[in-house]
């Protein structure tokens, strides 16, 4: 039957934002030209090239540090915490004015529908601002001493599934607490970072203070290894992490990661079950999967697995996929052609292996990246779509009949980023979240985020914590 | 993997035997997480619904208006003024439809029947000792036959809420029964009955699902929020939470049953942000006025006004549409 009640296309217009044909680096307060090969940046919704961006080389970097170790030892180091708190708030404000074109951008640039870029990303950037701007002045009473002090210079590297957000987790914590960083943006997902180094111009923040330098791997290498960076923090997988940790190894350098995970979304037969199909949803396809802490693999008590997988196939059918910049769209394009390719490879293993694949009938668009909705039934442990992260919209349903055996099976990972636990018993969320081995256990939710609540790994998924007081840790001694 | 299910008979007839076994069933049912449905509603209320899907939202939506008059002040004149709109909400447009019912108190139902005819506007009569439901049962029935002797075709009763509150479910269960009995008219049909819960007494959204069920249960053909006279009135997540029990009684017994949220509903863009909810959780054969419809007053004339935007590109003054 067709659904009389079909939503018209409702797309946000895109001449609120200025993309320009080529962009530079950003180092010491203003844009440069960068000395590597320049890359094109594309929107993975229709692979229109967008702009031709700079790549940093090990000079540019080297350039890049110099800029961020005098604005530390000159003028960001010696300020006040009451003065850039100043910065930081004015930075925070402007992001709220300019949320609309960040927005945009943000989905232009990273595929992410218009709906979470607007409701998500962007006021919980400008929230992470304003909440470390809180903190500048009053470190003293942050638990790490009297008299805590900056490490220095921060090298900061980001991945493309929240590319402004990212930035606000690794920027605004490291200003704070008197830190200079220069930060390298996904090679994909750089534009959002680059208006956010205008938003640096727009508030007067003293040249050095932020550095972006755009590239991929080398350029990243070039920062992590550089010798007088103190401190570097990155997000991004596992195995680049691991790289890291070597790379840094016997040095002075102080280390923070949050790497990738595969989180067990646990439901109990008591759980509240319409809202648990929505945490599932939410925890899977929230940002087309492309979420380190995804729920990717729902652990369902056997005797509610039948009702709750025919609640999760009827609402998964009503999910909009296309046009990131729709404000219908509920799931936008795959990032990258090769984060698609990944994806289909592990899908096609999921079936090879005998896991039962399931996806709603929808239509995907002809041009860009794009992947259905999908959900893998009757899958184990051992299983490599249950074991290894797909980071894309793909959903493993596994099944327990004992909460021992939930623990056992959400813990049989080497992730520990995330957890969800949904039941209407109180105390058996305190005794899950009390085993399951990971940073984050969410409860009768899933994907929540708030500046104030810190957010990391346990064992691969990597160490230090990001938000709250635990995230000021990362940037004093 | 065992199917047992939180209902153990499809049927339902074993949840319904005795006191104890309707409160087992009730109390069996999967509990709702407020922050979780509160969200749920909020994010279907960000749908933005533009040009051809608005035309056709607006249309339906007045379609489904029950066109409602409860005032100790109502006159004949006033109900007769409201039926004539009910019929005709736009008297300059011929193309506008008609509003689906006119909703009165039972002593007004002859009144407004001889107004509407044959023009296949429904009659509403709350009963039951509307609004608080406090009288004795045989008070509410003779109320009930009353209004559907006097040409209604659809009866509003109120659930005495004491009782639930109380987890008297039986004494409920067997009163909506024994109103659906009184629906019934000489020529063999039945009015159709709504049961109001009035949820803002109720409170939590565990006890709308309860209600919702035990309703469904006894026979109600609509399961209906408000009176109206107590706030909150009708909100997004309650209606969220009573579009997900009729869909899900209707996957268990295969009976559709109608929603309707009443009472502080004003706005069109209220109204469609109803729509999108019904499309998307109970699902687009509910997008009809025999199975959703708005109990409002107000409403009607800003549908109209956005209708006419839609048509002439302008907002009209107030002025331009009638007052009732």
């Amino acid at each position: 039957m067709t659904n009389p009640f079909e939503y018209a296309p409702a797309p946000e217009s895109r001449s609120i934002v200025d993309i320009k044909p080529s962009y530079g680096l950003f180092v010491n307060g203003e844009f440069t030209e960068g000395h590597g090969t320049s890359f094109k940046t594309i929107s993975p919704a229709t692979e229109e090239v967008l702009a031709e961006i700079a790549e940093a080389d090990e000079a540019d970097v080297d350039a890049a540090v110099k800029a961020a170790r005098k604005a530390y030892e000159k003028v960001w180091g010696p300020m006040s915490g009451r003065e850039r708190a100043k910065y930081l708030y004015r930075i925070a404000r402007i992001i709220q004015e300019r949320s609309r074109e960040l927005a945009v951008l943000e989905s232009i640039d990273n595929g992410k529908p218009i709906k979470e870029s607007r409701d998500v990303d962007v006021p919980t950037v400008a929230a992470h601002f304003f909440y470390y701007a809180g903190w500048a002045d009053k470190l003293a009473y942050a638990g790490r001493g009297t008299d805590p002090r900056p490490l220095g210079v921060a090298g900061q590297i980001i991945p493309w599934n929240f590319p402004l957000l990212m930035l606000a987790w690794k920027i605004a914590p490291a200003l704070a607490c008197g830190n200079t960083v220069v930060l390298k943006p996904a090679e994909t997902t750089p534009l959002t970072a680059l208006l956010f180094a205008e938003i640096c111009q727009q508030a007067d923040l003293p040249p050095g203070v932020v550095n972006i330098v755009t590239g991929a791997g080398a350029t990243g290498q070039a920062l992590v290894s550089h010798p007088d960076v103190d401190k570097v923090a990155f997000t991004g997988s596992t195995d680049v992490g691991k790289a890291i940790a070597r790379a840094v190894a016997g040095t002075e350098k102080r280390v923070t990661l949050e790497l990738g995970g595969k989180a067990a979304n646990v439901v109990f037969d008591d759980a509240p079950l319409d809202q648990a199909v929505e945490g599932i949803v939410n925890g899977i396809f929230f940002n087309q999967g492309h979420v380190c802490c995804a729920g990717s693999r729902l652990l369902v008590q056997e005797s509610v697995a039948d009702e709750l997988l025919a609640k999760l196939k009827r609402r998964m059918s009503t999910l909009r996929v296309g046009d990131p910049l729709d404000k219908n769209t509920d799931i936008g394009a795959i990032n990258s052609a090769e984060q698609l390719a990944k994806i289909r490879e592990l899908s096609e293993i999921g079936e090879a292996e005998g896991a039962g694949r399931w996806s709603p009938a929808c239509d995907l668009p002809e041009t860009g990246f794009w992947f259905p909705p999908t959900l893998f039934t009757g899958v184990s442990q051992a299983h490599r779509i249950a074991r290894e992260e797909i980071f894309g919209p793909v959903l493993s349903v596994l099944t327990f009949r004992t909460p021992s055996e939930a623990v056992e099976k959400a813990n049989n990972t080497p992730y520990g980023l995330s957890a969800g636990v949904w039941t209407e018993k109180g105390s058996r969320i305190l005794s899950m979240a009390n085993q399951l081995r990971a940073g984050v256990v969410w409860a009768n939710t899933f994907n929540k985020f708030d500046p104030t609540s810190p957010f990391g790994g346990f064992k691969e998924s990597g160490y230090g914590r990001e938000g709250g007081r635990h995230g000021l840790e990362a940037y004093l001694k | 993997m065992s199917g047992t299910s939180t209902i153990p008979d499809p049927g339902l007839a074993d949840a319904t035997r005795s006191e104890a076994a309707l409160r087992r069933f009730l109390h069996g049912l999967p509990g709702v997480d407020q922050v979780g449905a509160e969200a749920r509603a909020a994010g279907l209320g960000t749908r933005s619904i533009k040009t051809s899907a608005k035309e056709f939202a607006l249309d339906l939506a007045i379609r489904m208006v029950d066109l409602t008059t409860l005032e100790g002040q109502d006159t004949p004149g006033k109900v007769r003024a409201l039926a004539s709109k009910a019929m005709r909400p736009d008297p300059a447009d011929p193309t506008c439809p008609a509003a689906a019912a006119v909703c009165v108190y039972p002593d007004m139902v002859a009144t407004v029947k001889e107004t509407l005819g044959s023009s296949g506007v429904k009659v509403a009569a709350v009963a039951t000792a509307f609004p608080s439901g406090r009288a004795a049962l045989d008070i509410k029935l003779a109320d009930t036959r009353d209004a559907v002797e006097a040409g209604a075709d659809e009866i509003d009763m109120v659930i005495d809420r004491g009782a639930f509150l109380a987890g008297h479910y039986q004494q409920v269960f067997d009163e909506i029964v024994a109103v659906k009995q009184a629906c019934a008219r000489a020529d063999g049909e039945d009015a159709h009955l709504k049961v109001i819960f009035e949820t803002g007494e109720l409170q939590t959204y565990d006890n709308v699902r309860r209600a919702s069920w035990l309703a469904m249960m006894a026979g109600a053909d609509f399961i209906k929020t408000s009176t109206g006279k107590v706030q909150p009135a009708a909100t997004l997540p309650v209606t969220l939470i009573m579009l997900e029990a009729v869909r899900d009684f209707r996957e268990q017994t295969g009976t559709m049953v109608g929603v309707k949220p009443a009472g502080g509903i004003r706005t069109a863009k209220d109204a469609i942000k109803y729509l999108v909810m019904v499309n998307e959780v109970a699902g687009p054969d509910w997008l009809d006025p025999d199975w959703f419809r708005f109990g409002a007053s107000t409403l009607l004339n800003d549908l109209l006004m956005q209708r006419t935007k839609m048509t002439t590109g302008r907002y009209s003054g107030p002025d331009y549409f009638t007052l009732d």
